[in-house]
């Protein structure tokens, strides 16, 4: 086990080298760093100065890959490339345009993040799960298609409309909760509770959908026939046989994504105004702040890797069958 | 010539995707293996209503991608001048929608503006009145002659609509369902008995209509001509098409185009945005956006995913691993992050290179072929796993081995017995994910990444409508649009992906057709 997750890490590395040297690509290969003052600066103030001056503000001003003017281990760590991207592996973010450390932001953020992701998450997972095992109970009767039905129509609403919807008819109309903002501790519930509502609401459609697939399909195997033929209720097959070996196409869909909750939401975050990473993240786009985007790509990815870890040690939690070695 | 053709990038792209499918269609009309399942597409009613409905919106979209620039009255020394302008056909075909803008914000139907605003009368006294429209409703003398004028209007258009709709439907039957004669013909000579007949008169075997339907045919063998083709006899010749749930749909969409369309020549519909313009023109403007997003992507996802996706899985060893490090590498970094990365710095190159335009068109154009070309460069990766296991799978069949023993090159192993058998994935695939690009287009666009704001998406109509979310009253209906062309939009295409998914997923079991 221990020498199979070393493995499965050490064989992280390079994805995260790739990752890294993808980004490195998109920020400073495609456009130089003298577009990118060009850009931030204006259209009128751009005086090669000037260009220097932004440069040398952000540290940019240095060369790419190898700096020849510096000696000894210089020639590599002096140069964008190592103070810019390979930093990063030792989750040393550097600063923001505004002058903040990325990482204590980072850390500051996560919170407010987590108190939206994760309920939404758990209650997502609960209603999901029971819906499509509701659907799967009466399949093919009359309330089988209509919730198939409700699906399709709920999937095919964009994921703003609940959000510009709710807001409207929950705090404009209704008054039950503030339109936006945020709290730390007991008071915050009203802030999160209209998010966390919606953020369910919002994916019910597609994810019950999919549950309900998994569910079909073990359904129609030998052993549910043969739990039947034993003279079991349909209730007792759905949940003492069919739930438990549906964990395995479950879990790997949905593992992965724990790990991710701690980036947040964008849409989310950004209309409901929590201070957490995905408002963080919109900001930095909207502000064109390449450093806090470069961050943000970077961790999310070392998050989805998490993500698959932790998926492939769930299998061997739920399937006795599954050994890592 | 008083006008000029322009190609912009994205037209090209969309003449090119047309032209594919059409090469397509044709490849699939020959042959009969091909065929089935479209024809088991093609006796979904839910299927056929909402390919009704796509092609309407796909007839919007392919309108306005006929670009011109127009040539401007004064001719300086004989030489014409075009309009800096582009213009599409659909903009010339609902021109007073396009050119009737007002002040600001009106509502549906209004006659107003939506806000006070100050007059001194003959007297010099200062009035805060609502300032009628200019155009919206400007034939009424009497304001409260409205909802009579509303109501008078739309029942005219619903009837106009309702009767043009059943001459298409009779015109497009007659046109697209072989006569009854011909019908005959092809069955008695037909090499290849044709399944979808056979099949829908087992099905009505079941009702306990078959053999009547038999009778029916070798009646009209008989007279084939006199035959008043009602919906019953039309329905055992339509190739099982559901003639009934079509027919409906089509008058319902042609009494609401009717009445849309008498209502819209003197009214604002959908009322007016920020700038007075016609909300109901932004809305169908929209649709080529949208369209254009969910299509032209997979000219760079298709590629991508078959070439690599087959050769990983096809020649296994180091190809596959360097494939599937790049794959999981690109889909490692969230989606949302990557397309933003990606946008940004083509932001950045396209602002440091604004001599590479000639017009605003062209240059929002290719902001938004860029989109697509970002979007699909992030999006194949799903497809490629797909492709690599299914194409594991199919190269330890036996009539592979069986074509590699009689010493057949890999290339021709590839696109001639293994191409062909991911096809169905590959279809599914793209069909499925055409309303998903839809739907991320309006999100990327309100984070900020996604097409021109000049450009007319449903993202920039929903952002821009978001603004106003704090006003009272508040302004509503450009978000009501934009939401429910969407709707429209995607449910149709997701009901229709369904449909081929079923039709085309070879774990059902179909032995009972």
């Amino acid at each position: 086990m221990l020498a199979y997750l070393l493995r499965r890490i050490l064989y992280a590395v390079p994805i995260l080298i790739g990752v890294n040297l993808l980004t490195f690509t998109l920020f400073f290969v495609v456009n130089t760093p003298d577009d990118m003052a060009r850009m931030q600066l204006g259209i009128k103030r751009v005086t090669p100065e000037a260009i220097d001056k932004w440069k040398q503000q952000h540290g940019y001003d240095k060369p790419l890959l190898l700096n020849s003017a510096a000696s000894g281990a210089g020639k590599l760590t002096d140069t964008i490339f190592w103070q810019k991207s390979a930093s990063m592996f030792v989750l040393d973010f550097g600063y923001s345009d505004d002058g903040r450390s990325i990482s204590r932001e980072i850390a500051t953020r996560m919170g407010p993040s987590l108190a939206i992701a994760l309920p939404t998450f758990l209650v997502g997972l609960v209603v999901y799960i029971s819906f499509a095992l509701l659907m799967t109970l009466f399949r093919a009767t009359a309330l089988d298609i209509a919730g198939v039905a409700l699906c399709v129509l709920l999937m095919s609403v964009s994921g703003l409309f609940y959000i510009i919807g709710g807001q409207f008819v929950v705090s404009k109309l209704w008054h039950l909760v503030p339109i936006s903002g945020y709290d730390g501790g007991l008071g915050g519930f009203k802030f999160v509770a209209l998010p966390i509502v919606i953020g369910v609401v919002g994916s019910i459609g597609s994810s019950s959908r999919w549950y309900r697939t998994i569910f079909l399909e073990e359904i129609g195997k030998d052993y549910v026939r043969t739990a039947r033929a034993k003279g079991l209720s349909e209730l007792a097959v759905l949940f003492r046989h069919v739930l438990k070996n549906a964990m395995i196409p479950i879990l790997t869909g949905v593992v992965v994504v724990i790990p991710l909750l701690f980036m947040g939401s964008l849409l989310t975050e950004s209309f409901f105004g929590i201070p957490g990473l995905g408002s963080y993240t919109i900001d930095a786009i909207n502000a064109q702040d390449f450093s806090v985007v470069r961050a943000m790509v970077f961790l999310g990815s070392l998050l989805y890797i998490v993500g698959l870890i932790l998926t492939d040690i769930s299998y061997t939690m739920v399937d006795p069958r599954v050994r890592l070695s | 010539m008083n006008f000029m053709p322009v190609i912009l990038w994205s037209d090209a792209l969309v003449f090119l995707l047309l032209a594919a499918c059409l090469a397509g269609a044709w490849y699939i009309r020959q042959r009969e293996h091909l065929l089935l399942p479209w024809r088991r597409v093609a006796r979904s009613a839910t299927a056929m209503v909402s390919l009704l409905v796509l092609s309407l919106f796909l007839l919007v979209g392919l309108l306005d991608t006929l670009h011109y620039r127009a040539a401007l009255p004064e001719s300086n020394g004989g030489a014409t001048v075009y309009s800096p302008e582009v213009l599409s056909v659909f903009d010339k075909l609902v021109e007073p929608l396009r050119t009737q803008t007002e002040k600001t914000y009106s509502a549906p139907l209004a006659l107003t503006l939506y806000a006070k605003e100050s007059f001194s009368d003959a007297q010099g006294r200062v009035l805060r009145v609502y300032p009628r429209l200019k155009f919206g409703g400007v034939h009424l003398a009497d304001m409260a002659q409205r909802d009579g004028d509303v109501v008078k209007r739309a029942l005219v258009g619903a009837l106009a609509g309702f009767a043009v709709g059943l001459l298409i439907a009779f015109c497009g039957a007659w046109l697209l369902l072989p006569s009854p004669a011909s019908g005959i013909t092809s069955d008695l000579a037909g090499v290849v008995p044709q399944p979808s007949r056979m099949a829908s008169s087992s099905i009505r075997g079941i009702e306990g209509e078959g053999v009547q339907s038999k009778q029916d045919i070798f009646e009209s063998k008989v007279r084939p001509t006199s035959l008043t083709p009602t919906l019953s006899r039309l329905r055992e010749r339509g190739l099982g098409l559901p003639l009934r749930p079509m027919l409906i749909a089509t008058l319902i969409i042609f009494t609401l185009i009717g009445i849309t369309i008498n209502l819209a020549t003197a009214y604002h519909i959908l009322g007016t945005d920020k700038v007075g313009q016609d909300v109901l023109y932004l809305s169908l403007k929209s649709i080529r956006t949208g369209l254009i997003i969910g299509t032209v992507t997979t000219l760079v996802t298709l590629p991508l995913a078959l070439l690599l996706g087959i050769a990983a899985g096809y020649l296994r060893g180091w190809v596959d691993d360097v494939i599937q490090y790049v794959y999981t590498v690109l889909s490692s970094i969230p989606s949302v992050l990557l397309i933003a990365a990606a946008v940004l710095m083509m932001q950045v190159t396209i602002d440091t290179h604004p001599e590479w335009f000639d017009t605003a068109a062209s240059r929002a154009d290719l902001r938004l072929v860029f989109l697509c070309l970002i979007l699909g460069m992030t999006s194949w990766t799903g497809l490629c796993r797909l492709l690599r296991g299914e194409t594991l799978k199919l190269r330890e069949q036996e009539y592979i081995q069986a074509a590699q023993a009689f010493g057949v090159s890999s290339f021709r192993i590839l696109t001639r017995h293994i191409v062909p058998n991911v096809m169905h994935i590959i279809l599914i695939a793209l069909v499925m994910d055409f309303s998903g690009l839809v739907l991320a287009e309006a999100v990327l666009s309100y984070v900020g990444v996604g097409v021109d704001p000049s450009t007319i998406s449903f993202g920039t109509m929903i952002n821009a409508a978001r603004m106003e979310m704090g006003r009272e009253p508040m302004v509503w209906w450009a978000l009501a649009a934009a939401f429910s062309f969407m709707l429209a939009l995607v449910l149709a295409a997701n009901l229709f992906a369904d449909a081929v998914r079923d039709a085309f997923d070879p774990r059902l079991n179909r032995t009972g057709e």
